[in-house]
């Protein structure tokens, strides 16, 4: 195995997918590539000063501008007759929320930048906050369960929808649970000539709280459940769709994780699960995901 | 001023700020519209769209964004620029600090002006005053053509290896952007020559990876603190220096970290920053010709502020007005507490007192500065007050 741009000894928890996700876009995207990244768990754990674990260029700004930050980098490459590949790598806080302005931005100008979203649905750097990615019913630190709360009252924020209303030219979904899918959508999308934007599920064991052996598992569930449909759009349409041979019930993603638990011990609760299935199902319908 | 000469135009003020900018050669400009800064940066479009100007010019969304896009060009080795004021100044505060911990030599012109609330289009300088901790070099220029010469400076100082930090070049709103006014615009061959291109030794290059913006603990952060305030102190000789290069390329000198007027002689010296200088010259003429013994100590360096030109400069001062177009609510303002500072540990021994004029655009007038200058007599004999708002209307409070 050739040796990875992002090299061991990085202080992320055993059983994180975030790791594994930018290990993954880094084996598409090789060499040749300028990552930038916004404030989170992937700045704190992989460059301690005066440590790095980058192989890559890497910057980091701040919190809300690392598709500015991108934009800049972009202009100066292509200035300098280089055709360099520029990736940002962020969490959805900075995706969804915070950064909302300047992704806009670097969208609707058109650059060449590949933004990937490694999405595991809530401030985990901060731990555990809401963020607009946070789908209903999760428990967090700022949407607990409670006598008189089914954790977060909101579905997730539609950031693909998003992007693509931008006539962002590459839209993907992808899981960190099918690698050879999350690599060949990175390489496609770096051969637009425009932005693209790419979000990835990738749980987060302290946040959403499972067994470190399950991160991979958790992953795979989320698109047999279809609870996370793995797509792709080219120029606004749908290109690709990942079907499920067999979905599971939502039930046996939701059961392993402790954001859920508070489902499974009030009775009351059975109208949520019954809403996150109609959730499903509804993906099953709009994507055909079942043959 | 600088006498006639065949490159001397009339000219608004944007405008001869805009051809000092295009005279820099800036690879990459970013920004976002904001009054009373937009007819600088509407004119380097039009110098790219023309072809005059070979830069990237990125129109972006926020303030906040316009200064972060410039993060990743100069993280690439561009030459960096960008122009705002007041309510965009204060949208861009996190990456302000951020430049300047990179050690980014962006150079901004801050075309000074009030913050809301309430809502204030005119000139102050709140903005930049507010902004003097930021980790930026500031210089305040006195009329147009310091404007369009001090920005060639900033990239000097900002580039050079020994400084590597970004600077605001901060011109007062209207007053000098908006103004029509003879200036000597830069000769783009000596300003080539003035200023070579920049070569930063440290770039994001995947041929060389580096780690730009990691995360720093406790235990290394304040030496990164440190090196910028090091950084700074050495910049109090390179600004100097610069300014005196400046003086044999293109024959303009303005002091480098202060000048003075009237001041060796002077019992009562006014110490300030920007245009109302030209006002303050006018009204210690007036004076000097009645026999009173008035001067003035521009401070054209405020960060890095430059202690010991001041304690030279002003050591024999009787008494020291301050006048500044900014407020630090629950104290006093920026210059004059700095000024005091600066005194303190030194055996000067000289009554200071402060006025905030001008907030919002208020006019100073001569009459204004007269009245100031009466007010310091007073100190001389006993501080009855340290700090006051000029000209307050009572009748409306």
């Amino acid at each position: 195995m050739e040796k990875s741009l992002l090299a061991p000894g990085h202080r992320a928890c055993a059983g994180c997918a975030m790791p594994t996700t930018i290990r993954l876009v880094l084996d598409a995207a090789g060499p040749n590539t300028i990552v930038v990244s916004p404030t989170s768990c992937l700045e704190v754990t992989t460059t301690p000063f005066p440590e790095s674990a980058w192989c890559v260029p890497w910057i980091h700004s701040l919190f809300e501008n690392a598709a500015a930050v991108a934009s800049g980098v972009e202009v100066m490459q292509k200035r300098k007759g280089l055709d360099t590949n520029v990736v940002i790598i962020g969490g959805d806080g900075s995706t969804f929320d915070i950064g909302m302005g300047s992704n806009s931005g670097m969208f609707e100008r058109g650059h060449k930048i590949l933004y990937v979203c490694y999405d595991n649905e809530a401030y985990m750097n901060t731990g555990v906050q809401r963020s607009g990615s946070t789908p209903f019913c999760a428990h967090t630190t700022t949407t607990p369960s409670g006598s008189q709360s089914q954790g977060n009252p909101r579905p997730k924020k539609d950031m693909p929808a998003i992007a693509l209303a931008h006539k962002v030219p590459y839209v993907a979904t992808a899981s960190v649970a099918y690698p050879v899918d999350l690599r060949r959508k990175v390489k496609k999308a770096l051969q637009v000539n425009g932005p693209s934007y790419i979000q990835v599920n990738a749980p987060c064991i302290t946040g959403w709280t499972f067994e470190a052996g399950l991160m991979v598992e958790l992953a795979r569930l989320a698109v047999e459940t279809s609870l996370w449909p793995l797509l792709e759009y080219e120029n606004g349409e749908l290109t690709g769709v990942k079907k499920v041979r067999r979905p599971k019930l939502v039930e046996e993603y939701l059961k392993l994780q402790g954001r859920y638990k508070h489902l499974f011990k009030k009775a009351e609760c059975a109208d949520m699960l019954g809403q996150i299935q109609a959730m499903a199902d509804a993906n099953i319908a709009k994507y055909k995901l079942v043959d | 001023m600088s006498e006639k000469t065949a490159n001397m135009k009339v000219v608004e003020g944007s405008y001869a700020v805009a051809h000092a900018v295009m005279c820099c050669r800036p690879d990459v400009i970013s920004a976002y519209p904001i009054t009373p800064q937009t007819h600088i940066v509407e004119n380097l479009s039009q110098m790219v769209a023309d072809g005059e100007l070979d830069s990237e010019f990125l129109t972006v969304d926020s303030e906040f964004s316009a200064l972060s896009v410039l993060i990743g060009s100069s993280a690439c080795g561009a030459r960096s620029y960008s122009s705002t004021t007041s309510q965009g100044l204060a949208l861009m505060y996190e990456v302000l600090y951020n430049v300047s911990g990179m050690r980014l030599p962006i150079v901004m012109n801050v075309a000074n002006r009030a913050l809301g609330a309430p809502l204030n289009i005119w000139n102050d300088q709140q903005d930049s005053v507010g902004a003097r901790d930021v980790g930026w070099l500031q210089i305040y220029v006195e009329d147009v053509q310091e404007a369009v010469d001090a920005t060639l400076q900033a990239y000097k100082i900002a580039e050079d290896a020994e400084i590597r930090t970004p600077i605001m070049v901060c011109m007062d709103g209207f007053i000098l952007t908006h103004v029509y006014e003879p200036v000597e615009l830069l000769d783009k061959e000596k300003a080539r020559e003035f200023l070579p291109a920049y070569q930063p030794a440290d770039i994001l290059d995947p041929a060389h990876p580096k780690t730009f913006g990691a995360f720093a603990d406790p235990s290394t952060y304040t030496e990164f603190r440190y090196q910028q305030f090091e950084a700074q102190l050495k910049a109090l000789d390179k600004i100097e220096k610069v300014a005196r290069e400046f003086e044999e390329t293109f024959g303009r000198y303005y002091g480098g970290l202060i000048d003075s007027y009237q001041a060796e002689d002077a019992e009562i010296v006014i110490v300030t920053l920007g245009s109302v200088i030209g006002t303050i010259k006018d009204a210690i003429d007036a004076m000097r010709s009645e026999g009173k013994k008035v001067g003035l100590v521009k401070v054209r360096s405020y960060r890095p502020f430059p202690v010991q030109a001041l304690r030279k400069a002003l050591k024999d001062a009787s008494v020291i007005a301050v006048i500044e177009k900014d407020v630090a609510i629950g104290s006093e303002a920026g210059l004059v507490t700095d000024l005091k500072a600066a005194f303190y540990n030194s055996n000067i021994r000289i009554p200071i007192i402060g006025f905030t004029a001008g907030l919002g655009g208020r006019d100073i007038t001569v009459k204004d500065i007269r009245k100031i200058v009466d007010k310091a007599e007073t100190a001389r004999k006993g501080i009855e007050f340290e700090f006051e708002f000029l000209n307050l209307r009572m009748e409306i409070l």
